[in-house]
């Protein structure tokens, strides 16, 4: 096994393009642990920490372009982004723990392709934007279409993210993220909901994205829960048809992790608790 | 000499206090060396194959592609060890498979290797050629007729004709007429429950390193609870004479009843044998979790009388325990614990044990008390909710007392279950207000204890400090509890005493650390053992002033004249003594060999309250009492951490922690992400009350307190969860989806 830390994107992609077997370590809080348990035996692992920009967070048009290898401890102390975003960099925040929390990152939380993956439902709620850096040059991709399926990504050969991009957050707008796990940390999603939200002066929604995870082969975009909830205030009856648009839209599995009546059931229940956080931000209220 | 257990209660100088564990800076600093932390020079690794099937018959084995890969030094399979004394036949076959895989996990060859990849290769180059058979895992299934057996002939004559082959055995308990007892209630709870087989959930994985001299001795460091007992099995199965196996326990990260067999070891044993070389094996978390012992999954039947007074009049149980792929389920254990904090006149209980494709169970801490006591305490709950009767009064109004006749057979002397449940209504807790969605429980365990071999020497060196040898690893701070013990009982500084855990060849044969056995065993062979150095001090000083032995006695750490006529000469203290030994008859020791009995059963009571999400199922644990009786506690910080610790271990056991076994038989959870062992945030602070009924079989009074804490949280949880749902749960773990379920379906 050969391991390359290159300074430049050019010569990291040369490297993964020219190697069957490859990965990519930012963090490497999935890449490390699935070493250790020996689920996979790579030939090369590029360490893209040393290319420039891919530590920093930039503002960028109003909103804010996050290097591949940001740790969710520093998104956490990132006073802009945790105004902005809120959602997001507690999603981000809920990976592991306190120890992972200095390594892992967005961009692996997404490439890992995991269903129950925290950030991406909140990533997929913001709009975020995946910037992909490959052989062929880059491109930009929402992060909604990044994952495939488990374990799966829309990432050709040779190809990695250098950035998650969130866009401008508009006024009277707020996110949130909830999860379930039948711990209080340490633990995987049994059901993930990320929701943001704009509203008028009336209170009224505006603008939603409602974005599940766990309770599919990939994260899911309500688009009907964000109907249910538009040109609404978020009262009981809507927030009702919100958590019905979720458990209906959930199309999950009976596993070790729980059952397909608890997912489609939690999902709107999350929903419905993301919504209220979420407004309450919108509102410019403390949540 | 006045060295006789004086009736008067002991005032105690050293006892009781907290000092300082002595092998606290190893263990913070990474200095303490663990299973996996010893190496030797030219060492292999070690690596087992394990069967990817429930059942199956294992047709052939081919590791000669894998035994000429280049770095290979050893492979071994069954064939290798050739046939073993039946006394260790189960545990030969669960270390290595002999004609059939009995379980998803269970080993099939190993391999040794010059390194941990090419050791990983050489296991994909074994070919095994597989029948794969029916299999079951579900203890109910498995005693059906038609199931899928998978042992013929070890059914025993308990079992009635007819039954599956996997039913083993059938014991009963109790005394009185059930059926007369039943008519006399007012109410009667009939209801089965279900618990789900969980693991000890120790951090350090199974580790060893062996070494197999051609001469025939042999060495092996192994994380264990009890190395003379590792030594014993393994020179039975590798056919060599116990004294020529030297075992030196490590430091042990856990162990909960998990380290009370063997595993690795003699399949190291024989690859060091077979390559001449030193040979590591380290098992991995999932490893750990598919072919070490978890405790048995359980199906019990309960049905309880009770007068609207809320007197007891009947209980019966009748409990099924998988206890894996060999018989061996710890369900007498249950049979015999569950309504023994009561004084009953009709009590019966039935056990039948069960074999399963699983892993075979291995001890975990009270092993098989804590499902028994989570079926009756729920039903007797139930019945005193239901007549609107305090829970506590119920159980102090039925509790058992010093002369009760046991459920179990004999009679109790003095014990402490009555004083916990007083202290239990007495505590704030128990008033506390309750919010919404919040609910309270209780419930009471119990535990025998357990005595045993046990050998102890206790050496003074020449400058008058105490070295005191023991033969169990030290799991819960035994080292600091003889430490304090010998310097008590000498009458010198705690700091003037260094506990070491001693390897096979320097001791008697020693029990496994179980039973919750050692502060009261070991504790009790320690003191013996400085009384007996006492005694020799005592000759010494006699012989120094030339008065009569029976004229000394020894006081704070020094002989004295006894009594006016002995003479006027100036105490001797232990240094004094120590300085001039090499003229008084040589080096002074004590030791001690015995088997203990008196242990003294102790019992608990728990008190919990948690509130539920009545739109998630998520159980939140708020508030943690525990009331135990210690007898005395030598080290009161080691007291409380063994009482929250089994609280703990309850929590998880109660709400999350089950094994999950997929139709094919695969345990679907082999790792701590899906297997749920509670995090710290999970918890309140568990708050402790000690209570000290001394036991009348140890000096100091000493009671083992390791095990009885996790009897009672199982029950104590359901009933406080049950509480908090408005819906009873009959079924462990009560995870979300269960506790969420059930809400709903109760509408």
């Amino acid at each position: 096994m050969r391991f390359e830390a290159p300074r430049s994107v050019e010569e990291a992609v040369t490297a993964l393009a020219g190697q069957t077997g490859a990965h990519v370590l930012a963090g490497g809080t999935d890449l490390l642990v699935k070493l250790r348990a020996e689920m996979i035996e790579p030939d090369l692992i590029v360490d893209i920490k040393r290319i420039a920009g891919m530590r920093e967070i930039a503002a960028e048009e109003g909103g804010w372009r996050i290097g591949a290898a940001v740790s969710g401890a520093e998104m956490g102390e990132h006073a802009g982004l945790v105004a902005d975003w809120p959602g997001v960099v507690e999603a981000a925040g809920l990976i592991g723990s306190t120890q992972v929390q200095g390594r892992a990152t967005l961009a692996g939380n997404l490439c890992n392709a995991s269903p129950a993956a925290d950030s991406v439902p909140a990533m997929v709620a913001a709009g975020a934007v995946a910037r992909i850096v490959g052989p062929e040059g880059t491109r930009d991709l929402a992060v909604i279409d990044v994952p495939k399926g488990p374990g799966k990504t829309a990432l050709e050969r040779g190809e990695f993210i250098a950035s998650i991009f969130l866009p401008a957050r508009g006024a009277r707008s707020g996110d949130a993220y909830l999860r379930f796990i039948p711990r209080t940390e340490m633990d995987i999603a049994v059901v993930g909901c990320g929701i943001s939200l704009s509203l008028d002066e009336a209170g009224r929604v505006t603008a939603a994205r409602v974005a599940l995870g766990a309770v599919g082969p990939k994260v899911i975009l309500v688009e009907a829960a964000a109907e249910a909830i538009k040109r609404r205030v978020l009262d009981e009856a809507a927030l009702s048809d919100l958590a019905e648009a979720c458990s209906k839209a959930a199309t999950p599995i009976d596993d070790k992790r729980g059952t397909v009546a608890f997912r489609r059931h939690v999902a709107g229940v999350l929903a419905r608790r993301a919504a209220v956080i979420a407004e309450a931000r919108a509102k410019g209220e403390t949540a | 000499m006045a060295l006789d257990d004086s009736k008067k209660p002991r005032e105690f100088k050293i006892v009781g206090t907290r000092p300082d564990r002595p092998d606290g800076i190893d263990k913070v600093t990474g200095r303490a060396r663990f299973g996996a932390d010893m190496v030797a020079p030219g060492m292999l690794t070690g690596r087992i194959l394990r069967s990817p099937h429930a059942h199956a018959r294992i047709k052939r084995i081919d590791t000669s592609k894998a035994e000429s890969l280049p770095g290979v030094k050893a492979v071994v399979t069954r064939v290798d060890f050739g046939a073993v004394p039946d006394h260790v036949a189960d545990i030969m076959d669960n270390c290595m498979a002999g004609e059939k895989a009995l379980y998803d996990g269970h080993a099939i060859a190993a391999v040794a290797a010059i390194s941990p990849a090419v050791a990983r290769h050489a296991l994909k180059l074994i070919e095994v050629d597989y029948e794969v058979l029916p299999h079951v895992t579900d203890v109910d299934e498995a005693m059906k007729p038609g199931a899928p057996v998978l042992h013929e002939g070890r059914q025993e004559e308990t079992v009635p004709k007819g039954m599956s082959g996997n039913v083993i055995a059938r014991a009963e308990f109790g005394h009185g007429d059930i059926e007369a007892g039943l008519k006399q209630a007012d109410r009667v709870v009939e209801r089965t429950y279900r618990t789900a087989a969980t693991h000890q959930g120790y951090i350090e994985p199974h580790a060893c390193l062996a070494t197999m001299g051609a001469d025939g001795q042999g060495d092996l460091w192994v994380c264990t609870q009890g190395h003379y007992m590792v030594r014993n099995t393994c020179a039975a199965i590798l056919g060599l004479e116990q004294g020529q196996l030297r075992v030196t326990a490590s430091e042990i990260g856990g162990g909960f009843g998990g380290k009370t067999t063997v595993f690795l070891e003699p399949v190291a044993l024989m690859l060091a044998k077979k390559s001449g070389r030193p040979v590591k094996m380290v098992m991995s978390r999932s490893e750990v979790l598919r072919a070490t012992g978890p405790t048995s999954s359980t199906s019990i039947d309960v049905k309880i009388g009770m007068t609207k007074e809320g007197r007891i009049t009947a209980g019966f149980a009748e409990l099924r325990y998988q206890g894996g792929a060999w018989p061996g389920s710890p369900v007498n254990m249950g049979a015999m614990s569950g309504f023994a904090p009561y004084d009953l006149e009709n009590v019966k209980t039935v056990g039948w044990d069960v074999v399963t494709n699983r892993p075979k169970a291995a001890a975990y801490r009270a092993p098989g008390a804590p499902m028994a006591a989570f079926a009756i305490e729920s039903a007797i709950d139930e019945l005193a909710k239901g007549f609107g009767l305090d829970p506590l009064a119920v159980r102090l109004m039925n509790g058992a007392d010093e002369g009760t006749k046991s459920s179990y057979g004999p009679t109790y002397p003095a014990i402490g279950l009555k004083a916990t449940l007083e202290a239990a209504r007495k505590h704030p807790h128990w008033t506390a207000p309750l919010g919404k969605n919040q609910g309270r429980g209780v419930a009471c365990g119990f535990w025998f204890n357990f005595g045993g071999d046990t050998c102890v020497s206790l050496n003074i060196t020449p400058d008058g400090t105490v070295t005191v040898s023991e033969g169990n690893p030290d799991i819960g701070g035994s080292r600091a509890s003889m430490t304090m013990m010998a310097a008590e009982e000498l009458g010198i500084p705690y700091d003037q005493v260094r506990t070491i855990i001693a390897d096979t060849g320097s001791l008697g044969q020693n029990e496994v650390t179980d039973g919750s056995r050692v502060t009261f065993a070991v504790g009790l062979a320690t003191i013996e053992a400085a009384r007996a150095a006492k005694r020799e001090m005592c000759r010494r000083a006699a012989m120094i002033w030339d008065i009569d032995e029976d004229a000394v006695e020894w006081e704070d750490g020094a002989a004295r004249p006894a009594g006016p006529n002995a003479g006027k000469f100036p105490p001797m203290t232990i240094k004094e003594i120590a300085a001039v030994a090499s003229n008084t008859g040589g080096p002074i020791a004590g030791h001690h060999e015995v088997t203990a009995e008196g242990a003294g059963v102790s019992f608990a009571t728990h008190m919990v309250d948690v509130e539920v999400d009545p739109e998630t199922g998520a159980t939140k644990i708020l508030r943690y009492t525990v009331f135990q009786d210690a007898g005395k506690a030598v080290h009161p910080s080691y007291v409380e951490g063994q009482f929250q610790g089994g609280a703990v271990q309850g929590i998880g056991w109660a709400l999350n922690e089950e094994y999950i076994y997929g139709e094919d038989g695969i345990l679907q959870n082999a790792g701590f992400l899906d297997y749920r062992i509670p995090v710290a945030s999970d918890l309140p602070m568990i708050d402790t009350v000690i209570l000290e009924i001394p036991n009348p079989g140890h000096p100091y009074g000493v009671r083992g307190v390791g095990e009885t804490s996790i009897v009672p949280p199982l029950a104590a949880i359901a009933n406080a969860v049950s509480a908090a749902a408005g819906v009873r749960m009959t079924q462990l773990p009560m995870s979300p989806p269960r506790v969420l379920a059930a809400i709903q379906a109760d509408g």
